[in-house]
């Protein structure tokens, strides 16, 4: 799971009563300045802000008269105040990363960062990408659950297929929505369609189950044939000497499926030893049938 | 929430009865393009009203962040400027807090111009006399 321990958070940029408004310029750079730093933001005005969800409130603004001292009744969230009156976009943020201390918070890369390429997907990086499941199309045929080797998938408690491990999944692979039968599982940070969550047409319906029919004929299940592929490449890899030539014999063993279900090498290449797949196969195999037994007795 | 020396000074999003916005601004990728994020949100922060700002909805649907579950039952008319709506329903089930049928809208930067996005977000509440 997410290992970041503590929600982030909230900054709220109070321009209500008792506060003079941000410079208009600098608002919006204000904001996405925040925004791109992970917080999550509240513009607010006057008023009471009943829905508090616990974990920390730092409230900004201009206060004339200095910051007003704010306390949470319920005693459930830590509230920080800091008069930002006549700083800049960078002191404003600043600020905000003072009074945040040393709480934790998973943050988007940094874009400077991240023009050289891609970021350590670290506990405070990671990048949120996961399956996502249109429950409008999917039948709970759970193939997705017997597909998927890292536990993301499970099976809610009324039988049908629930994602339960989102940051289980491996970042980029979206393997798993090529087995969907219905084009239900969108990735929505994929770069195209209807993986990213756009519209499906009937063509694409179509082109989902040439998929499956191409995992079909690389053995029936794709697992079965990354087993064999990595128990022969296991046999020969036990002759030779070098670690490196026994990686690029796998690489290229794995050339061809990773091309056909389009799973990313890394992933690929960080698999587990075929016997622990086998039993991660076994125990989502089990899974979800017992999630589709259960689901037709309740009916039967 | 209540404060010890200073009236109204405790903040709020919008009153109970008005539109709430969501602005999703997908901070951890490049899939909604740059320049119209920063432009629907710029057309919000000038709006003069208040509203939700959230780093990336897939990273909090990921988290279950209850934040999520406050949008979804709360009162009034919900418009959430993100990407395609299939994907922004599925994220709100993800983090168990469904979106309620009705009385939500959800504005695509992925595809649409941010004059397009601004303008729904906008929008006069259907039946208000504005
Ligand atoms: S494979 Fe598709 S239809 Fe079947 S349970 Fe998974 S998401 Fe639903
Ligand atoms: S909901 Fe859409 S716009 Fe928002 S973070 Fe996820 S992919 Fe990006």
């Amino acid at each position: 799971m997410i290992a970041t321990p503590l929600l982030p958070p909230r900054v709220v940029v109070y321009e209500g009563a008792g506060a003079t408004p941000l410079p208009s310029g600098d608002r919006a750079g204000i904001f996405a300045s925040l925004l791109d730093r992970g917080y999550a933001v509240t513009r607010a005005g006057t008023g009471a802000a009943d829905q508090l969800a616990g974990g920390a409130m730092i409230v900004i603004g201009c206060f004339p008269e200095g910051p007003p001292a704010v306390a949470d009744a319920s005693g459930q969230c830590e509230v920080a105040v800091r008069d930002v009156t006549g700083l800049s976009v960078g002191e404003t943020i600043a600020v905000v990363e003072e009074a945040r201390g040393t709480r934790r918070m998973n943050r988007p890369p940094d874009a400077a960062a991240a023009a050289n390429g891609p970021v350590a997907n670290t506990v405070d990086t990671w990048k949120p990408w996961f399956p996502v499941i249109d429950t409008a199309r999917c039948t709970n045929c759970m193939q997705c659950l017997s597909f998927c080797l890292f536990d993301v998938y499970g099976v809610a408690g009324d039988q049908t297929l629930r994602v339960e491990n989102p940051s289980n999944c491996k970042v980029n692979c979206p393997a798993c929505s090529r087995v969907c039968p219905e084009v239900a599982i969108m990735f929505p940070k994929y770069h195209a369609g209807p993986i990213d969550g756009g519209p499906v047409a009937d063509a694409d319906v179509h082109r989902e189950k040439m998929k499956v029919d191409i995992s079909a004929l690389l053995g029936g299940d794709i697992y079965a044939k990354l087993r064999e592929r990595s128990a022969d490449a296991k046999s020969r890899f036990s002759k030779e000497r070098s670690a490196d030539q026994a990686l690029a014999e796998r690489r290229r063993c794995l050339t061809k499926l990773a091309d056909a279900a389009q799973i990313p090498r890394e992933v690929l290449d960080a698999l587990p030893s075929p016997e622990e797949i086998q039993r991660r196969v076994e125990a989502a195999a089990a899974r979800a049938a017992a999630a589709k037994e259960a689901a037709s007795g309740g009916s039967a | 929430m209540s404060e010890s020396n200073t009236p109204n000074t405790t903040p709020t999003a919008v009153a109970a009865d008005a539109v709430r916005i969501l602005y999703c601004r997908c901070a951890y990728a490049q899939v909604v393009p740059p320049a119209v994020k920063d432009a629907v949100l710029a057309g919000l922060a000038d709006a003069g009203r208040g509203f939700e700002m959230v780093p990336d909805l897939c990273e909090m649907a990921a988290r279950r962040d209850p934040h999520l579950a406050e949008l979804a039952r709360g009162t009034g008319p919900l418009r959430i400027a993100a990407c395609w709506p299939r994907a922004v329903q599925g994220l709100f089930v993800l983090a168990d807090a469904p979106l309620p049928q009705q009385g939500v809208e959800i504005l695509n930067m992925r595809t649409d111009t941010a004059e397009t996005v601004l303008a729904g977000m906008l929008a006069a509440p259907e039946g208000s006399a504005s």
